[in-house]
This record gives structure tokens, C-alpha cells and sequence, in this order.
């Protein structure tokens, strides 16, 4: 891939805020999207008067019932007659309005850009899982009544089938971030489990459990980035984006390698050539990788290179992957254990990275002292990779 | 520690039938008919006559199934049409007890991806496995396997995947 590196800007992010993750929560979408865009305001020190333009991010409208969702938000979302933007890569659109948000203020275009990304899914009756079925091919797949479930749960076993890979090693990734999340104040799942409890939990669809996956969530998130020149007039400590990657695989999913995504391989190395990095593994310190299942953040890993193929559960086994081991992976809590309101729970990763880089993460904190933090997510239908690096 | 004290109203589902909570109700009942364009609907066609269809690329030697116009690797049109094997090897396959909405479902479902023999290596098609236990597709003894398909009576096809009940093995598990 050719790639123009140099860009006109360097990019910093200057606030995060957000709400509570809840299965329920009474705000409407528009509602959530001002208690988080009020909130990373406050955080930079800044108003809505300081702000040139507006990205927002949301996955399927079919959530909210109404098929403008953009701009029927835009009044929380502070855009009166401001540019605005909806970005749209279903569960990759939490990271992509971040890399969006990017490029608004690396090319000169605005200097100061709002990033707000909203779900609201407890809409849907009787289960938001439904809408995921109209996302799949109404010729060649939908007539077998396929559920999303199904297609993570086929390449779960087949990346399980390809490297020998035991479900008590990727039991341990649910009971991880779980844990993780019980020191995240807006987080809705944090809880001590064992891998027992993981195994025990009601099968889905095998090897898919209710403990190996991500629950339905309510939630918003927002960042305001802005440029190199005005960052370091509104803080000492700017957290830079020093890098950025997405990438497409294909929509026949079922013609894809299942055991390995391909679609980050591509977003990473795109994301790290930007970044001048050169051996992911040594050079990123700790990540908020995708996990809307536990075996994703293994899959994930690998797909970022920062694992062999087929070593990441060895690593989580090992505790590397632990807040005081040497890769911390999702310290969060991540998806398991915030929550997964889809758009903003990819945003929420990109905030965590943020307030892990400023030393801000309290009781979550990494051991390690850091100064490159990645975030990634994953989506479409299984296709799409997000990946943005940071450092301070 | 951020984020400090993040702001939202949490509520229970049991809150609106206690009328706790105030809501709206509302359903969207779109009704949408798929043109099938000029691959799938050969592809379809195929299914009606037991036959499945695929496209090759000149380009690269692939052999799509579902076929489609243009090949992705090449961005090229696919040049001709190929009858592939009804038979095929397992890629994967979970046992579902969930239906697309989530409710459970009366008796487990084995889904599976089949790489087509005759087709390109990898490229798989989704559909359901039967007159297999379920216990060899929880400790994976049915991937690798061939399977053949299992057809509708000739006079119930309609031109859709479901033209084809299942795939059976046809070796031993």
C-alpha cells in the first residue's frame, strides 16, 4: 500500500468523557450523546463554541427505529451549523469516528474536532440481536435464518480446530476483563468469575457461551482532538495520534482464512507504518484490542502481530496480558466488562488509551510505565479492522 | 480516576411493566423484494436443477462460489460458469440452540462452513449439517470430513439455498 505519512497536522487528543455503560438506560440517544460530549468539553476546558466541526459514530440505524440517526442527533451532538459528519463500519465505527475525527484535523481542515460515538440498543424488542440478521445476505444467508452468533461462534472453532486451542484458555480472557472492569466506574459487568463459571454458563451456540460474550449495552463516548499548535496551548501533557489504519476483507465471509483476521493484519500494518513501528510486540506497550467475544481479543492479538499465530492464549495463560504483566491487553475491562454499546464501545477503548497515557486511569492503571497505547476494533460483517495508535 | 463519575440513569425491564418508566411504542414492517441480479439468480437457478454453480476467473484460476461478477483479487468480470461438486469438506461447524432472535431453539441446529470440492480451496459456503451427533462437532471430529448435500424433492425446490436440506457425511466421522 502507498501511503503519505506526512501530514499537515499532528494530531493530539486533549479530552474524553463518557457515560455509564447499563443494559437500560433512560437517556434517549440524543440525551447520551450531550452527558458525553458535556463531559470531554470539560475535560479539555474547552466549550462548543471552541469546536469546528463534529463526527459522530453510531452502528445500524435499525437500533433507533429511525432512519436519519445522524441528524436526528445532532442537537446533542452540538453540530448546529457546524460541519458534520456520521462514519458508519458497524462494530469498527467506535475506532473509525476516532480515525475520522483524525484526519479532519491532520489535513488542515478543522483544528479543533468533537468525536461523539452513541448506541442505544435496548430499543429493540424482544432482543437488539434480531437487527443483526438484516445484516447478512438476503440471497445466500439469511434463508438458513442465520444469527450473528453463529458466524463468531464457526470461527471460533475453527481458529480452536487450526491451533489445538482449549476453551478454558479462552475462558480466562472473559474472566480477565471482567475483573479488569470492576475498577472502571461506568463499567456495567465488572465481576469476579472463574473459568469454571465461563464453561458452566448456558450455550449459545457452541463453543459459544453466555460468559464468552459481550452483553447488550447503552452508552456514549466522546474526544476532542485538536492540532499540535493549540494542544500545547491547552495542556503540558497532549496525547498524540501518531498513527492510523483501517482495511476492508471481503463480504463473502465464508471464502475468508477463519483462523486468522486479515482484515487488522492489513489495518495494523497500515496503523504501525505511520507510527514508524517497526516490532509491534516490543514496541506497543499495551492495547484495548476488540473483544465483543473472549476468543476475539486472542484472534485480535495475533492479527496486530503483537502474538504468533496461535500464541496469544498462551500468553494470556502466562499472565502476560494482565494489567501488571508485560502486554497489558484491555485494562479496561473491554467490551466483557464495560459493556459493548457498539459504536461507542470502540470509542471507549480510544479513551482508555488515552487516560492510560496520561496517568489517569486510577485503580486501573498498567503496572509498566507506558508511552505507546493501540486501540482497535473490528466490524461489518466480520471485515472491517480500525486500528489507532497513540503515544505521549 | 476517569472517567469520574459518568452520568446516565440506569432502569430495569421490569420499570415499564410497573409503569415506572415512561415509553413509546412503534414497529417497522418494510417489505423489501430482492432483485437477483445476474449471478445469483443463475446460482438459484442451479439450486432448482440440483446443480451448484460457480464463476472462474481466467485471471487468477479462482472459482467462486457464490459466483459472482467480478473477481476481487483480479477486479476483472469472471469469465465462465462451472458446475462444482455437491460434495465438500468441513471447514467448521457449532451446534446453535438460538434462533435469530435470540429465543432458544426446540432441538439443536449444526451449522457449518463446506468448502465445495471443484471449487477454489477456502471457498466455503454457510449451511446445516445432519445425520450427525452433535457431540462430533463439539469435540471437532466432524472438520475435515466430506459431506455431501441432501436435496429437496426435485418438485419442492423453489431456487433457494433451502433447495438444499443439509449436508451428510459421507465418511466416517
Amino acid at each position: 500500500m502507498r501511503m503519505n505519512i506526512h501530514l499537515k497536522n499532528r494530531v493530539a487528543c486533549v479530552g474524553a468523557g463518557m457515560t455509564l455503560f447499563r443494559r437500560r438506560l433512560y437517556e434517549t440517544p440524543d440525551e447520551l450523546m450531550w452527558l458525553a460530549a458535556k463531559k470531554a468539553l470539560d475535560d479539555a476546558g474547552l466549550t462548543i463554541r471552541d469546536i469546528d466541526c463534529i463526527v459522530y459514530g453510531t452502528a445500524p440505524d435499525n437500533f433507533d427505529g429511525i432512519h436519519m440517526q445522524s441528524e436526528a442527533l445532532a442537537d446533542g451532538g452540538g453540530a448546529l451549523n457546524k460541519p458534520y459528519t456520521r462514519v458508519y463500519v458497524g462494530g469498527g465505527t467506535g475506532v473509525f469516528s476516532a480515525i475520522a475525527g483524525w484526519w479532519h484535523v491532520a489535513s488542515g481542515l478543522c483544528r479543533r474536532v468533537l468525536v461523539i460515538a452513541e448506541e442505544k440498543m435496548s430499543h429493540v424488542q424482544p432482543h437488539p440481536q434480531y437487527v443483526f440478521h438484516h445484516i447478512f445476505d438476503p440471497v445466500t444467508e439469511k434463508p438458513l435464518g442465520v444469527n450473528l452468533i453463529w458466524i463468531f461462534a464457526l470461527e471460533m472453532h475453527r481458529y480452536m480446530y487450526k491451533y489445538n486451542i482449549k476453551k478454558e484458555d479462552i475462558a480466562l480472557v472473559s474472566v480477565k476483563n471482567k475483573r479488569n472492569a470492576l475498577d472502571h466506574p461506568a463499567a456495567q459487568l465488572g465481576m469476579k468469575i472463574t473459568v469454571e463459571d465461563v464453561l458452566n454458563s448456558e450455550v449459545l451456540v457452541w463453543p459459544v457461551q453466555r460468559l464468552d460474550i459481550s452483553p447488550i449495552s447503552d452508552g456514549a463516548v466522546a474526544l476532542v482532538f485538536t492540532d499540535e499548535e493549540n494542544a500545547k496551548q491547552l495542556t503540558d501533557e497532549p496525547i498524540w495520534i501518531d498513527g492510523v489504519g483501517w482495511s476492508l476483507d471481503t463480504m463473502y465471509w465464508t471464502n475468508r482464512d477463519l483462523a486468522f483476521p486479515t482484515y487488522l493484519y492489513y489495518a495494523g500494518k497500515m496503523a504501525y507504518k505511520m507510527a514508524g513501528i517497526h516490532n509491534p510486540r516490543k514496541e506497543i506497550d499495551f492495547a484495548e484490542v476488540y473483544d465483543p467475544f473472549d476468543y476475539k481479543e486472542l484472534h485480535h492479538m495475533e492479527g496486530l502481530q503483537l502474538a504468533k499465530k496461535g500464541e496469544a492464549p498462551i500468553l494470556t495463560r502466562e499472565g502476560v496480558t494482565e494489567r501488571d504483566g508485560d502486554l497489558p491487553i484491555n485494562p479496561s475491562g473491554g467490551l466483557l466488562g464495560v459493556g459493548n454499546p457498539i459504536a461507542a464501545a470502540g470509542l471507549m477503548k480510544v479513551a482508555e488509551v488515552y487516560w492510560q497515557l496520561k496517568g489517569e486511569a486510577g485503580k486501573r492503571q498498567v503496572k509498566k510505565d507506558v508511552v505507546t497505547g493501540l486501540a482497535q476494533a473490528w466490524g461489518d460483517l466480520m471485515q472491517v479492522g480500525t486500528v489507532i495508535i497513540m503515544r505521549r | 480516576m476517569k472517567p469520574e463519575n459518568p452520568p446516565g440513569t440506569p432502569y430495569k425491564r421490569s420499570d415499564f411493566e410497573e409503569g415506572k418508566i415512561l415509553y413509546t411504542e412503534d414497529s417497522l414492517e418494510l417489505w423489501y423484494r430482492w432483485s437477483l441480479g445476474k449471478y445469483l439468480g443463475k446460482y438459484l437457478e442451479g439450486l432448482k436443477e440440483g446443480r451448484i454453480l460457480g464463476r472462474y476467473c481466467r485471471g487468477c484460476g479462482r472459482i467462486y462460489v457464490p459466483p459472482r461478477e467480478v473477481c476481487q483479487y483480479c477486479f476483472r468480470e469472471t469469465d465462465e460458469w462451472v458446475e462444482v461438486g455437491d460434495t465438500g469438506i468441513v471447514n467448521t461447524a457449532v451446534v446453535s440452540y438460538i434462533q435469530a432472535d435470540r429465543s432458544r431453539m426446540d432441538k439443536p441446529l449444526i451449522i457449518a462452513v463446506i468448502e465445495l470440492e471443484g471449487a477454489t480451496e477456502g471457498m466455503g459456503i454457510l449451511h446445516r449439517l445432519g445425520e450427525v451427533d452433535p457431540e462430533d462437532v463439539i469435540n471437532r471430529k466432524i472438520f475435515g470430513k466430506r459431506v455431501k448435500a441432501v436435496w429437496k424433492p426435485e418438485e419442492e425446490r423453489t431456487g433457494s439455498v433451502n433447495d438444499i436440506l443439509y449436508f451428510k457425511p459421507i465418511e466416517e466421522v
